[in-house]
């Protein structure tokens, strides 16, 4: 009956037409040119365009859906959407709706005939593809999503024709249809209430008068209860939403009618796990071009032999359409993340460095690029064709190598310059500032000394840690001391600079109080080395709290802190990176004064962007002087109420520094974190003074760039520094058209200098393969990658563009990549039938996922601070990283076996995954919870927190106790081995079940409606359904 | 009764009074027509230990409507530093003295091996004076640092940039400091006030050993100088500092700026030449044709800022360790108008002004008066001045102008009557008055023109002239100023000489008279009028202290004092002529500014060859050692210490000697003369000799 809400037939078919004329908008949400488009075709649509992704999308579904269970056959038969009634030939079903309906157990015949699984309207057909991968669940929980099989998760072993490339077809709008365990989409209540079918649309429809805004949100308002109040039909149709109840906490509330497993849609973990399975723990090699590498969640040892390992770099495709006309088809963002100085396990190679001398390095005359496994030697050896622009080069003398008899030169193997996909050169006096050879760069610690500061006993916290943690900074390898000079700056309203010349008896303080100009009131003895100034550095460390014990100040400036910091980098002529420790908002009189504009009423209009954007633009341009300079700014901010993080955080956002947050930072409960972060930061691999080129073979080029960087013209992307943890995604568009033959070849060129002060060119090549069949470029997606890219893109337009817009952008491209796939790769089949590509099976979930982010959520209940925050976390994400972040890591850990080091595997984040017996761990990269069930098992709650029931836990802490018991040992280890190679130290949060703080918990779990809004996935899902069928009609 | 010159002497020692003329004529009619104008050369604080002091101010009660003096009758607790009034109650606090101020402004654009004497003395220096007199320091290079005193375990101080201009009002906030309302000036000292000080100011008592270390950390400005460049130095914001620093924490109270310089300001307001080492500092040359950048706006700026200083009554002194290149003359309004030690120092050389014995404590002890009658020549319109300090040898020119008109003389057998007052912070912190009164008789010049003469005081007269040369030269006049000078000679002349018209060889003066000419021959080539020789700031040095300095050492100054040294007797003065340069000779020269030791050809041969060192020629050894003797003792007791130079026949330093005598042989005349006593100087300037025969001719000349 719940279907029948959503099956508002009018309401669809009207929207069909609209949807079907949006045109392609990716990845143009930054691009003005490209941005008028998108919102004039939506607009035309006005509410139909609007209302369609969002109120529309649940009719969609529920034609497939209800179907199946027979339900709403009925309704389904005389609505348009429900006419694909023809039982589409499914191979492969993610997942078993089995749990949901008695009737679809019978779906053991498995027609493993194609590798796309087609999800159909009718249940039959769902019942057919249901063995697809991980199916073990379907058959074991029939009882429900509850039943603590679901927690074991998929089956290891996944049958191999899901593993095959190829599509899933999916049967989501059944499962929106039915109301899936997690979120009751049809509760009984809603039924009871017997709200026709078209009712509800009515309902939205009517209101018509402000589609505007309240069809703002896009497709996934109407299921919460915050949305715009012509939403109340809808909500009345999901009372069993999540409004945050404890009640309702407590799981699905039993008296729901499942009707649909959610298992029978596709199953990120599955995914996952599959990728383990058959990639983890082996040897990947990069030999081939355009091979798909391993998922970035599967470990396994990467073997350089001749592409650049996709720890620095990932595609959203391995292969690349031939034309431009294809890719406009298709509507794949062709892109690449790049993420050039990531971390590299210690059982791989490191990169070599190549030496030429005083020659330099071998480059193409005519593109410059940069001597490469795909450069071809000819005439002999005697001269070389660029595999990128195709000149024809002489070799220079002393490079010059006979070749053999296929064609290689003999050395070959000598110089990894030719076998290599990543190395490094050693740059010439040419690659440097003034043709000078660089210093050393320097570290500036800069730090808030106002009252709150002192008071709340950060300063002391920190100047403590910097005595330890100056012991570490990081030096090149062969060196025995870091060749990295440090100075110290603190301030409030004014700056105090120290002189900590290693001859003095006592620091020297000096007091700028011109903060209207400000200017580095000295330089030798200000940037030191810390081994020659160690006592007087500890003195001055030992004093700063006491100095200002006294001090009443709590006003600060913030951009004269980071001016003084990078004029003492500029007068000492060397790159560095500062660390700053602020505390609010800077509103003494400076330049860069901020004004507290945290305006809620701006949640949800077109101006919302201006909580994005930078109040002023001091800081723009400062931070584009700090770039000049190659001054990075590292920012750790400790705010107890508004700072303005747009504003502050564009300054590490463009110098390629890294912002960390800790709201309302208490003494006990919070400084770990902060000390792992410092450290980890202060410690952590960075190059500095960094120009990236990133060429490409003829026939595309790159077009734009996201991430910590700062670009003066389109080709050169500037970064003042970059860490191993920082990512740059670059899209590319074809110029001409690409040959199967040739490939598309990339190639990443870093120039930088090492924290021992040389300078030093980092190259990554890789090649992809071309093609002129959809199917080819379909196959060779990558997921992660494609959320990454359009995450990147999406959080760059929200400064310019509405959000309803770039989320109807979102869902629209998703749906069209979708759709073009159905429609020109995929079996002929009911128009009716969602098929998904193998490659992008989570696609949905995950664009759920960023949809649902708060960045692109248009709540006021969320902070703008924080929303600022995580959009510009985001912007310098990698794969991995932004993989967790959008979908969280959840680990059973009642189920841990203690004499196995081996995770636990995860579960989908959905609380229908929860028990009341379980304690479970979810960790998105920024922060982990520990849940604990109220009846967890009590030598379990022992073992951790060495108390005797659940109710004895306290739930301050933000370390577990050391027990020595093996379950607190095995957990501390897991959440040792999570944080690892995190960028962010995560905080530990103990939820107890049914207490206040779940509801944070909550919004982790990103299958499920959000508490704020976003929908669910399976109601996503239905959606995305509907948009495809729209635009296949 | 005694003549006038015993006359004279008498009343410059008991009043510290020199007029140029001691009988004044009737009218003003008259006076115009004595040439010499009836002026004063005044020391204030002349020293006379017989003088019993003033112990303090009246004090006055409190309460308004009372107003009573402190007197014998009232009960005074000492302990609690309280006296109750005897008419009102009322209870009174006594107010604290008012502090001795002493603001350090160092350069640290030196070589390190002055800045290390630099130090040194100025460590020493903390030992002189009063425990309880506040010190600050200022520190300066590129960045200006003023320093913050007494902070425990760091030092610590608040830096500025050098090129931006801080009114007292941004320092202020910026120094975070709070205006301390000083209320003295109308209310009397028993103004109830906590002890003035601030971080930056504090007594030395207190910080003496921080302030030591912390001079003794004072580094070299560390900003690196590239080649081809002057160091970035800024005085004048370094200066700005000071006087705003002082203004908005004691203003109206004794305080002296005591600035260091080693060079030229480079930038910022106040500067005075650029940073490019290949562009030269402003030559008088640059000066003549107006081609200079920065002279006017530098000047301005320094002018402004001794206003400043002057209104707030504090001191600006400036040492500078060169003469040259330092831009005394854009800073010359400082010193001229608030302070009196302007001085510079040899490089090398010991830091003169805290030399043991020269008595930094004599110089600073005595200064810090309020309001004092003070004539700045020329700038009258009132009769009221301030002087920002004073020493006892300050020496102020006051010319004085006759009302009455012609017709109506002053009657005879007048006196005419003149008090100073002179109202003064002593170094002990008291406030003290002199005053000091004199009388002199008036004459009508139609009939007592020889009375008149007769009371001419013709070294007062010099030196009075001479001011109002200089004063004229710095003004207006410029070069023009020395036709001038001629011009009032030759009135003089033709007014109180004896001759017949048109005969030059009847001329003759009185012989109150007779040293006059001479003493103008040697104004007109001295470094005070002939520019062109020295550099501006050389001149700027030179007539700062001769503007200031008391009667004799100002004649010193105009005409240096030769003393001959030779086997054939004791040590004798000669004249200041080029026939006193003989072989068998050595001369000792003092200009005041400079101490110069010459020892004839033949001394000098004998010194080469060592006689001096054997025993049998020990009178020689004590010929030589005579004037070394004799110029340590000048060089000990004056201030600001001059340059010491020893030098011979044909040593290129002798230079100094030879353009200081009268040149009466010269590479044109010797032959003439035909003697070999004597050394001829190559010079185009005309001898004594010379300059004479054309003053009489002049004088004498009925066309003139």
């Amino acid at each position: 009956m719940s279907q029948q809400g959503y099956v508002a037939t009018p309401s669809y078919s009207q929207s069909q037409p609209g949807m079907g004329l949006s045109p392609p908008h990716y990845g143009h949400y930054g691009d003005p040119s490209h941005a008028p488009s998108p919102p004039g075709m939506m607009k035309p649509a006005g509410p139909l365009g609007a209302t369609a992704p969002g109120g529309g999308y649940p009719p969609g579904p529920p034609p497939p859906g209800p179907q199946p269970f027979g339900q709403n056959g009925a309704h389904a038969s005389g609505h348009p959407p429900q006419r694909f009634p023809g039982p589409p030939p499914v191979n492969n079903v993610a997942s078993s709706y089995a749990p949901c309906q008695p009737t679809t157990q019978s779906y053991p015949s498995p027609a493993p005939t194609s590798s796309v699984t087609q999800l159909g309207n009718q249940l039959s057909a769902m019942q057919i593809n249901s063995y697809g991968m991980g199916m073990t669940a379907p058959s074991q929980g029939p009882p429900g999503p509850l039943s603590t099989a679901a927690f074991r998760g998929p089956p290891r072993p996944p049958q191999p024709s899901i593993l095959q490339p190829g599509s899933q077809a999916l049967p989501p709008p059944p499962t929106t249809l039915n109301g899936p365990g997690p979120s009751p989409m049809a509760p009984p209540t809603h039924r009871q209430d017997g709200l026709p079918g078209p009712a509800p649309l009515n309902a939205q429809y009517q209101p018509p008068p402000q589609p505007g805004q309240t069809l703002g949100p896009g497709y996934p308002p109407q299921q919460t209860a915050t949305y715009g109040p012509q939403m109340a039909g809808a909500q009345l149709s999901y009372p069993g939403g999540f409004p945050g109840g404890p009640a309702q906490m407590a799981g699905p509330p039993p008296q729901l009618q499942k009707k649909l497993d959610p298992d029978s849609i596709p199953s990120p973990i599955q995914v996952i796990e599959n990728d383990r399975a058959t990639k983890g723990g082996q040897i990947y090699s990069t030999n081939t071009r355009g091979q798909i590498p391993p998922l970035v969640t599967t470990d396994c040892v990467i073997q350089d032999q001749g592409n650049a390992s996709p720890r620095y770099i990932r595609c959203t495709t391995y292969c690349f359409p031939c034309t431009s006309d294809m890719a406009k088809q298709a509507q794949i963002p062709l892109a690449a993340v790049i993420k050039p100085f990531a971390t590299i396990p210690s059982n791989e190679t490191q990169l070599y460095l190549v030496n030429h001398g005083e020659s330099g390095p071998v480059r193409c005359n005519r593109c410059k690029a940069y001597m490469c496994p795909f450069m071809q030697f000819v005439e002999g050896g005697r001269r070389f064709q660029c595999g990128f622009c195709s000149c024809v080069n002489d070799v220079p003398p002393f490079y010059f190598q006979h070749l053999d008899h296929v064609g290689r030169r003999l050395d070959h193997y000598e110089k990894p310059e030719l076998s290599l996909g990543s190395y490094e050169y050693v740059a010439t006096l040419d690659y440097c500032r003034k043709n000078k050879p660089p210093s050393p760069p320097a570290f500036i610690f800069m730090i808030d000394v106002s009252y709150s500061n002192i008071k709340n006993g950060l300063v002391k916290l920190i100047c403590e840690e910097l005595k330890t943690v100056l012991e570490k900074l990081p030096k090149e390898e062969q060196e025995e001391t870091s060749a990295i000079r440090v100075g110290f700056i603190t301030y409030n309203k004014v700056l105090h600079f120290f002189n900590v010349k290693s001859n003095l008896a006592q620091p020297q303080m000096m007091v700028v109080t011109d903060v209207g100009e400000v200017f580095v009131p000295l330089l030798d003895g200000f940037l030191v080395n810390y081994q020659e100034s160690q006592s007087v550095i500890h003195n001055l460390l030992d004093q700063i709290p006491e100095m200002f014990a006294d001090s009443n100040e709590n006003e600060t400036v913030f951009a004269p802190v980071i001016q003084a910091g990078m004029e003492a980098l500029k007068a000492a002529e060397c790159a560095g990176k500062l660390f700053i420790f602020h505390s609010s908002l800077p509103t003494a009189e400076a330049p860069g004064k901020l004004k507290n504009r945290d305006d809620k009423k701006l949640v949800n209009t077109d101006k919302e962007k201006i909580l994005f954007q930078p109040q002023t633009n001091v800081y723009e341009s400062l931070a584009k002087d700090c770039v000049a300079h190659s001054c990075s700014v590292t920012l750790f901010l400790f705010p107890s109420q508004y700072v303005d993080v747009a504003s502050l955080g564009l300054i590490p956002l463009l110098t390629g520094g890294t912002l960390y947050k800790y709201n309302n930072f208490q003494m006990h409960l919070d400084s770990q974190q902060f000390l792992k972060d410092l450290r980890n930061d202060i410690e952590k691999k960075i190059g500095f003074d960094a120009i990236m080129r990133v060429r490409t073979s003829t026939g595309f080029r790159a077009t734009d760039f996201f991430g910590g960087i700062f670009m003066n013209n389109t080709t050169d992307v500037e970064m003042a520094a970059i860490d191993c943890d920082k990512a740059v995604t670059v899209e590319f568009k074809h110029d001409d058209k690409l040959s199967e033959d040739a490939g598309a070849l990339i190639q990443c060129a870093v120039l930088y200098t090492t924290i021992g002060g040389q300078r030093r060119l980092r190259i990554h090549n890789l090649g992809l393969n071309c093609s002129s069949q959809l199917a080819d470029l379909y196959k060779s997606c990558e997921t992660d990658v494609l959320i990454n890219f359009f995450a990147k893109s999406a959080f760059k337009a929200v400064l310019n563009q509405p959000l309803k817009v770039i989320r109807e952008i979102l869902v629209n491209q998703t749906a069209h990549m979708l759709a073009c796939y159905r429609k020109n790769c995929a079996s002929p089949s009911a128009a009716s039938q969602l098929i998904l590509p193998d490659s992008m099976k989570v696609l949905p979930v995950y664009m759920n996922c960023l949809l649902k982010n708060c960045v692109l959520l248009s709540r006021p209940e969320i902070s703008s601070d924080e929303r600022a925050y995580q959009r510009q976390l985001v912007m310098t994400m990698g794969v991995a990283d932004s993989q967790l972040f959008f979908y969280p890591q959840l680990l059973p850990i009642h189920t841990l076996d203690v004499k196995n080091t081996m995770l636990p595997p995860a579960v989908r984040c959905s609380e229908s995954r929860l028990s009341e017996e379980g304690i479970f761990l979810l960790v998105n990269g920024l922060n982990m919870f520990l849940w604990l069930g109220v009846s967890s098992p009590p030598e379990l709650i022992q073992g951790i927190f060495n108390v005797p029931s659940f109710a004895h836990i306290n739930k301050d802490m933000t370390l577990l106790p050391e027990v020595g018991s093996p379950y607190s040992q095995q957990l501390r280890m897991i959440m040792n081995v999570i944080q690892q190679n995190k960028p962010y130290s995560m905080k530990l949060t103990v939820v107890k079940q049914r207490e206040q703080p779940e509801m944070v918990f909550r919004q982790f779990l990103v299958e499920d409606k959000g508490l704020y809004g976003g929908s669910s996935y399976v109601d996503f899902l239905c959606c995305v359904h509907k948009e495809i069928c729209q635009l296949l009609n | 009764m005694t003549t006038y010159l015993e006359f004279i002497q008498q009343n410059e020692e008991r009043d510290g009074v020199r007029f140029s003329w001691n009988v004044w004529p009737s009218s003003r009619l008259e006076a115009t027509r004595m040439v010499v104008p009836v002026a004063a050369l005044f020391t204030p604080l002349k020293e006379r230990p017989d003088l019993p002091p003033i112990q303090y101010e009246p004090v006055l009660c409190s309460r308004t409507t009372c107003r009573a003096v402190l007197n014998p009758l009232c009960q005074v607790d000492y302990r609690a530093k309280l006296w109750a009034c005897n008419f009102c109650y009322q209870r009174n606090q006594r107010g604290p003295q008012m502090p001795l101020i002493f603001l350090y402004v160092v350069d640290t654009c030196m070589e390190d091996e002055d800045l290390q004497a630099l130090k040194e003395s100025m460590q020493m220096s903390l030992s002189l004076l009063p425990p309880t007199a506040l010190v600050g320091l200022i520190t300066f290079g590129r960045m200006v640092q003023v320093h913050e005193l007494g902070c425990e375990g760091i030092s610590k101080s608040y830096v500025f940039r050098g090129t931006k201009d801080l009114s007292a009002k941004q320092l202020q906030e910026m120094l975070g400091l709070s205006k301390v309302p000083v209320t003295q000036a109308t209310r009397g000292p028993q103004v109830q006030q906590p002890p003035p000080s601030n971080r930056f100011l504090q007594p030395v008592q207190k910080i003496d050993m921080n302030l030591t270390d912390l001079l003794g950390e004072l580094q070299r400005d560390p900003w690196p100088v590239p080649q081809g460049k002057r160091p970035l130095r800024s005085s004048g914001v370094a200066l700005s500092i000071a006087v705003g620093l002082l203004e908005c924490t004691f203003p109206n109270t004794g305080a002296r700026i005591m600035m260091f310089i080693g060079g030229p300001a480079t930038q910022g307001p106040g500067m005075v030449v650029g940073d490019e080492l290949k562009i030269p500092i402003r030559s008088w040359h640059d000066i003549e044709k107006d081609n200079t950048k920065y002279v006017k706006k530098g000047t301005k700026h320094f002018e402004a800022l001794a206003n400043r200083a002057a209104t707030t009554g504090h001191v600006i002194d400036i040492y500078a360790c060169a003469l040259d290149q330092t831009g005394l003359l854009e800073m010359k309004c400082c010193p001229n108008l608030t302070g009196y030690v302007f001085t510079f120092l040899l490089v090398h050389a010991p830091w003169a002004p805290w030399d043991e014995n020269s008595g930094p404590c004599a110089c600073l002890a005595s200064t810090f008066p309020k309001y004092t009658i003070f004539s700045e020549i020329g700038t009258g319109g009132t009769c009221q001045w301030k002087i920002c300090g004073l020493s006892p040898t300050t020496t102020l020119a006051i010319y004085f102008e006759v009302v009455n008109q012609h017709n109506a003389p002053i009657p005879q057998g007048g006196r005419g009557a003149i008090q100073f007052v002179t109202q003064y912070q002593h170094s002990s912190g008291q406030r003290r008055i002199r005053v000091t009164t004199i009388a002199r008789n008036w004459a009508d010049a139609q009939t007592q023109i020889q009375n008149i003469a007769a009371s001419f005081d013709q070294e007062a007269a010099a030196i009075l002239m001479a001011r109002l040369a200089i004063y004229r030269a710095e003004t207006e006049e410029g070069p023009d100023v020395l036709r001038w000078l001629d011009r009032q000679l030759i009135r003089l002349c033709q007014k109180f000489g004896e001759y017949h018209k048109d005969d030059p060889s009847s001329f003759r003066f009185s012989e109150t008279f007779s040293l006059y000419p001479q003493f103008m021959f040697h104004l007109r080539r001295s470094s005070f009028l002939q520019v062109f020789n020295n550099s501006p700031d050389e001149s700027s040095y030179y007539r700062h202290h001769f503007m200031r300095q008391d009667l004799t050492q100002s004649l010193i100054m105009i005409q240096p004092i030769l003393y001959a040294y030779s086997f054939s007797g004791p040590p004798e003065p000669v004249l200041l002529d080029s026939s006193s340069i003989l072989a068998d000779r050595i001369l000792l020269m003092d200009t005041f500014f400079q101490i110069l030791i010459y020892h004839g050809e033949t001394i000098a041969q004998w010194r080469k060859s060592g006689y001096q060192d054997m025993p049998e020629y020990e009178n020689f050894r004590h010929l030589l050692q005579a004037p070394v003797d004799d110029a340590q003792e000048i060089l000990h007791s004056r201030f600001p210490m001059p340059r010491y130079i020893d030098t011979e026949h044909g040593g290129s330093q002798a230079r100094f000697l030879l353009s200081k005598v009268n040149p009466s042989q010269t590479h044109n005349n010797m032959y003439a003369w035909g003697q070999e006593s004597g050394a001829p100087i190559l010079t185009d300037d005309v001898s004594l000799q010379v300059f004479m025969d054309h003053l009489k001719k002049l004088a004498v000349s009925s066309a003139a």
